[in-house]
């Protein structure tokens, strides 16, 4: 094994979206592809109770060194992974500082605020101009399109694994993926989402 | 299969705080496991039934966690080591068995595993059960981080055969629903506890022969038995004297000594790191909170005058430091004590974080806070304000207590006499907020809603003239609402409950409970049947069904226009999230825009605005009303809403 490093140790990684769109499982799956490489890794996930449509957010702590706090100190995230657009905001208004990445998927989920018209949804525009504004570099994906077209919405999640794993430098390569993701999904699941994790990395490559 | 099972000594692996006590239970040999689904311990059952076959557990979700604590403790009885599993409040419901468990002791060892929920994140309370411990006079621990999750869990078993009594071992939130490397340990091969070949519950001894006799208290045996309690309480405290679970980190003499147990060690631990006081402040984790052990608190008193007491609920902790310092009398000398109580500097209520704790350390020690960029910070709350619309907790899409809140409110609003609904405890407790309608008016325990209406409906003699329901999930109804029910109907309260029978404990994951045909491990069970039970308690019940909105509005007038006694209306629709319905759609929705008359259609947007399923969408630029083909589940009862026809539904073949 090579040694690890980490351009941040601890390295804050904070992924969001809402109940519903496999965040959970996109961050145990990192956790794994990273533990497996003898990282420590610290896991701390807030989702409410409600089951679906709440806010959810998994912060990972990554370090060469130890266990850190499941929830990461304020202004102190490194990379944001917003399965769900303006859950971005939320996150890096709290979590968010100067040099912060963002890796947002473009698919809004509408709270009941907007279904109901007591608040009104950002347009896309809007929330671009916004994520520039707020961080030192950010990607955008039109994951859940893709996964639309592949059979099932909710594999965006391992798209933004994928494309998470183009533009960090975590050692997140399609290899350890592959094994990861074999010990953790039945044999009749692995294929499609290699293909969604192969999309992701391929979208910022 | 589960690395909790099937992982090998000395190999690491990331685990959850739950998995982690999971996997700590197996490795002490745990063998009878029970208790009552509640966030955030419910994947502890679930991950041991998954495996029960294959390790030979018997593994149960019990009706509510009194009788769990009682299955368990009927395990340690016949000398197997047994746990019971539950949230905060679950030790309120176990709280008189507890009581009584512990003044007898136990044999085999007994963990209570309770896992807290400090801030309330899915709560409706931040219970801190640590205090039974004191009041009950039994030990305590509590992990600091994932690998003590698992070490403890498993050592919880010894302590508690050390001193025969069951031991309380407390999680929160941000350690049971964590995750962290664990270092794995062997998993216990043998089936029975040490010194046992078979399991078998003795009772020739006599009355005060805790390992032979007849386990009972009794009236005449109290003084002697409560004094062997605190004869055991008294080893447990020279044992935790010397627990490698109990570190201190920091100088000899610090400036600060920050005492501090369960997740909040980690926010101490990041806290002193952000503020770089790693040479100035002392960090004392206790893993065993009660009794504590006072030598060993005596030594890190005296080193420092200023004492910062970090915990997650109430002042627990540091009400009991504080009675031990001036209990070790003017040797202790001076000190001034920081916590949560009396102006901090830790807020009173809610839970910790890494940032709160570094502002008390700030402001104990007159150091500058750390703040992230107030520029960047200020700008980035303005966005989230106009880019980030507030989410509400809502009913999943295709939930079918949306309808069922939709037909009551209804059928209330009609029947115009101002009636009410008492809550309970489930995703219904919802039925509070705006995506339940505003329906119920109160909310308290489980099963509280119909002992609470049995009340409202006695009170006509003084002039009580409104309607009064009760509303209770399927598991609820098995776990308290039974002996409310009772009462009610004894008592010929005027009253209508209505079941909401989703066919499973939704709110935490979906485990079954008496009223389904399987057990914790899927293996089948026969179910006893609600309306059965009420109607042998001489109830007269209806059973409709909550999508067919129009019919069970009106069955509901029919019972509202009755009056005296109780009457019972079963709702029964599975659960969206059910195993049967989950990724399946009954209808495709469609609307049709040339239909749909939006703000003009006189309802005022129906659909959108009043009935809120998330699987709609409010187009404000074309004024229409869309399905979110990603969210839509396909329960088909907004078409039944929609009054100018525009949603339509299809039956998918």
């Amino acid at each position: 094994m090579t040694a690890l490093q980490l351009s941040f140790d601890p390295y804050n990684l904070i992924i969001t979206g809402v109940g519903g769109q496999g965040n959970v499982l996109a961050s145990r799956l990192l956790g794994r592809m990273l533990v497996e490489q003898g990282y420590y890794v610290t896991i701390g996930e807030t989702f409410g109770a409600s089951q679906r449509g709440g806010s959810v957010m998994s912060h990972l702590r990554i370090s060469t060194r130890s266990a850190w706090s499941p929830q990461i100190p304020h202004g102190r995230a490194h990379m944001v992974i917003a399965i769900e657009p303006s859950e971005a905001f939320r996150v890096l208004a709290v979590y968010g500082n100067p040099e912060v990445q963002v890796i947002w998927n473009t698919r809004p989920i509408h709270p009941v605020s907007v279904i109901t018209g007591q608040a009104v949804y950002p347009s896309l525009e809007e929330i671009t101009q916004g994520l520039n504004e707020l961080s030192a570099q950010n990607w955008r994906l039109e994951a859940t399109a893709q996964a639309q077209t592949m059979g099932n919405p909710i594999l965006g999640n391992i798209m933004m694994v994928g494309a998470l794993s183009a533009v960090s430098d975590l050692p997140l390569g399609p290899d350890i993926f592959e094994k990861t993701i074999n010990e953790m999904m039945p044999p009749a699941k692995v294929p499609i989402n290699l293909e969604a994790f192969a999309w992701g990395r391929a979208a910022l490559s | 299969m589960s690395i909790v099972s099937t992982g090998t000594k000395g190999q690491t692996a990331l685990l959850m705080g739950n998995d982690a006590i999971a996997r700590g239970a197996l490795e002490a040999g745990v063998r009878v496991v029970a208790g009552y689904p509640g966030t955030p311990s419910s994947e502890i059952i679930q991950t041991l039934a998954d495996v029960a076959s294959d390790q030979g557990l018997y593994v149960e979700w019990s009706a509510n966690e009194k009788v769990g604590l009682e299955v368990a403790a009927a395990g340690s009885f016949a000398q197997l080591r047994s746990m019971a599993v539950m949230k905060q409040v679950g030790v309120n419901v176990a709280s008189d068995f507890l009581l009584h468990l512990a003044e007898y002791g136990t044999r085999a060892g007994l963990v209570l595993i309770t896992c807290e929920d400090p801030g309330g994140l899915s709560s409706t309370n931040e219970g801190d059960s640590r205090h039974y411990a004191k009041m009950m006079e039994f030990p305590l621990v509590e992990p600091g981080n994932f690998q003590e999750a698992k070490d403890m869990a498993a050592w919880s078993f010894e302590l508690s055969e050390e001193v025969r009594n069951v031991v309380m071992f407390r999680s929160v939130t941000r350690m049971s629903h964590a995750s962290g490397n664990v270092v794995l340990g062997e998993p216990s091969s043998s089936l029975m506890a040490p010194g046992s070949s078979k399991a078998r519950f003795q009772f020739d001894g006599a009355m005060m022969d805790q390992m032979g006799g007849p386990v009972v208290t009794f009236p005449g045996t109290v003084d002697a038995m409560h004094r062997r309690q605190l004869e055991k309480l008294a080893r447990v405290r020279e044992i935790f004297e010397t627990s490698p679970f109990n570190t201190y980190a920091g100088p000899d003499q610090p400036e600060l000594l920050v005492i501090t147990s369960s997740a909040a060690y980690l926010y101490s631990q990041e806290a002193i790191a952000l503020l770089g006081l790693e040479e100035r402040v002392g960090l004392l984790k206790l893993g065993t909170t009660w009794p504590l052990p006072p030598r060993l608190l005596a030594k890190y008193l005296k080193a420092s005058e200023k004492i910062f007491i970090v915990e997650e609920g109430t002042p627990f902790l540091e009400d009991n430091v504080k009675t031990l310092w001036a209990e070790l009398g003017p040797k202790a000398g001076t000190k001034q004590f920081f916590g949560r109580k009396d102006g901090g500097p830790l807020p009173p209520t809610n839970e910790l974080n890494p940032d709160r704790v570094a502002q008390g350390l700030a402001e104990i020690l007159g150091l500058p806070a750390v703040l992230p960029d107030q520029a960047y910070r200020d700008r980035a709350n303005e966005l989230a304000k106009s880019h980030a619309p507030f989410r509400a907790m809502t009913f999943c899409p295709g939930c079918p207590h949306r309808a069922s809140y939709w037909v009551i409110n209804s059928a209330l609003k009609q029947d115009n006499r101002r009636g009410f609904v008492c809550g309970d405890i489930g995703c219904y407790t919802m039925g509070a907020i705006s995506c339940g309608f505003n329906t119920l008016k109160t909310s308290h325990a489980m099963g509280s809603g119909t002992g609470v209406a049995s009340g409202f409906g006695k009170l006509s003699r003084f002039g009580f003239d409104q309607p009064v329901m009760a509303i209770s999930g399927d598991s609820t109804f098995f776990h308290a609402v039974m002996p409310a029910l009772v009462n009610a109907v004894h008592n010929q309260a005027d009253m209508i409950l209505v079941v909401v029978d989703n066919s499973g404990t939704a709110m935490t994951g979906f485990q079954p409970h008496p009223g389904s045909l399987s057990d914790a491990s899927g293996g089948a069970l026969p179910a006893l049947d609600i309306a059965r039970i009420c109607e042998a308690m001489g109830v007269k019940v209806v059973i409709a069904d909550p999508f067919e909105m129009e019919a069970t509005e009106k069955t509901l007038l029919d019972l509202l226009d009755e009056t005296g006694g109780v009457r019972v209306l079963i709702l029964r629709q599975a659960c969206a999230l059910s195993p049967g319905k989950k990724g399946k759609h009954q209808f495709d929705m469609t609307v049709d825009e040339t239909v749909c008359l939006a703000e003009d259609c006189g309802c005022n947007r129906l659909c959108t605005r009043v009935f809120g399923c998330p699987g709609l969408i409010w187009d404000p630029k074309a004024k229409k009303t869309r399905i979110d083909e990603v969210i839509c589940v396909g329960c088909g009862v907004c078409a039944t809403i929609c009054p100018t026809g525009a949603i339509t539904r299809k039956e998918v073949a």
